[in-house]
């Protein structure tokens, strides 16, 4: 399993902050959104441009391997300051 | 020192414990506020939304970095989270250093870095309705001119 989280305007357009998603081997993420957007359409925004993604806390693109039992959290860019 | 919370803080506090240190010779430090007006819209309201444990990751990175780039001898950055009203503030980095050069620059790093790596997002309310502020190509810019050279 993973956790998945989903911030800001993502969080609202998907309908979800958090949920728990099989898996059992590594995976890069650019295919886990493809997995996410064949189970539900609603997914489509994380693969909209500008989206970025965290894994552990730490910022990576897509290319990135989540392996079980990562956090990964998808979210717009930020505005803070 | 660094905070995320919802409660305002006091500059006053915040200078006169980075102010209460012999070996510091400059002080700078840069309040944000909450603007009235975007876009030429009304603002009533500001809500900050963040993702807590990366939040604690970054900006440790980035007061780290400083830090060690600009020689720092301290620094204090407070980042507030949740609802805010007009004119409340949203932001203090503060931090000390033995000449002004390090600090002012070490200063507007972290704001910078703020801007576009911490996992912080704005959502206005404009005459009733809510509106994620989408991030400024001028920060960006602004960001990157650090690794330009």
């Amino acid at each position: 399993m993973i956790t998945i989280r989903l911030f800001a305007r993502l969080r609202e357009q998907i309908g979800i902050s958090q949920l728990q998603w099989p898996l059992d081997e590594s995976i890069a993420v650019s295919a886990l959104v493809k997995q996410l957007m064949d189970a539900n359409g609603m997914w489509r925004h994380v693969a909209e441009h500008q989206v970025l993604c965290a894994l552990n806390h730490q910022h990576v693109t897509f290319n990135a391997e989540v392996k079980p039992g990562d956090e990964l959290a998808f979210f717009p860019p930020v505005t803070g300051g | 020192m660094i905070g995320v919370q919802g409660e305002d803080f006091d500059v006053g506090l915040q200078y006169q414990q980075l102010a209460n240190n012999p070996r510091a010779g400059a002080i700078v430090f840069f309040v944000g506020t909450v603007r009235d007006m975007t876009d030429g819209q009304h603002v009533t309201e500001l809500f900050l939304e963040h993702y807590p444990q990366m939040t604690e990751t970054v900006l440790a990175q980035v007061v780290a970095q400083a830090s060690e780039q600009w020689e720092l001898i301290d620094v204090h950055l407070i980042h507030r989270v949740g609802k805010l009203s007009v004119n409340e503030q949203i932001v203090f980095v503060g931090v000390s250093a033995k000449h002004r050069k390090n600090a002012f620059a070490a200063a507007a790093y972290i704001m910078d870095q703020l801007k576009t790596c911490a996992p912080f997002w704005k959502k206005e309310t404009r005459q009733g309705q809510s509106i994620w502020l989408e991030q400024r190509d001028s920060d960006v810019s602004a960001a990157s001119q650090w690794f330009d050279h």
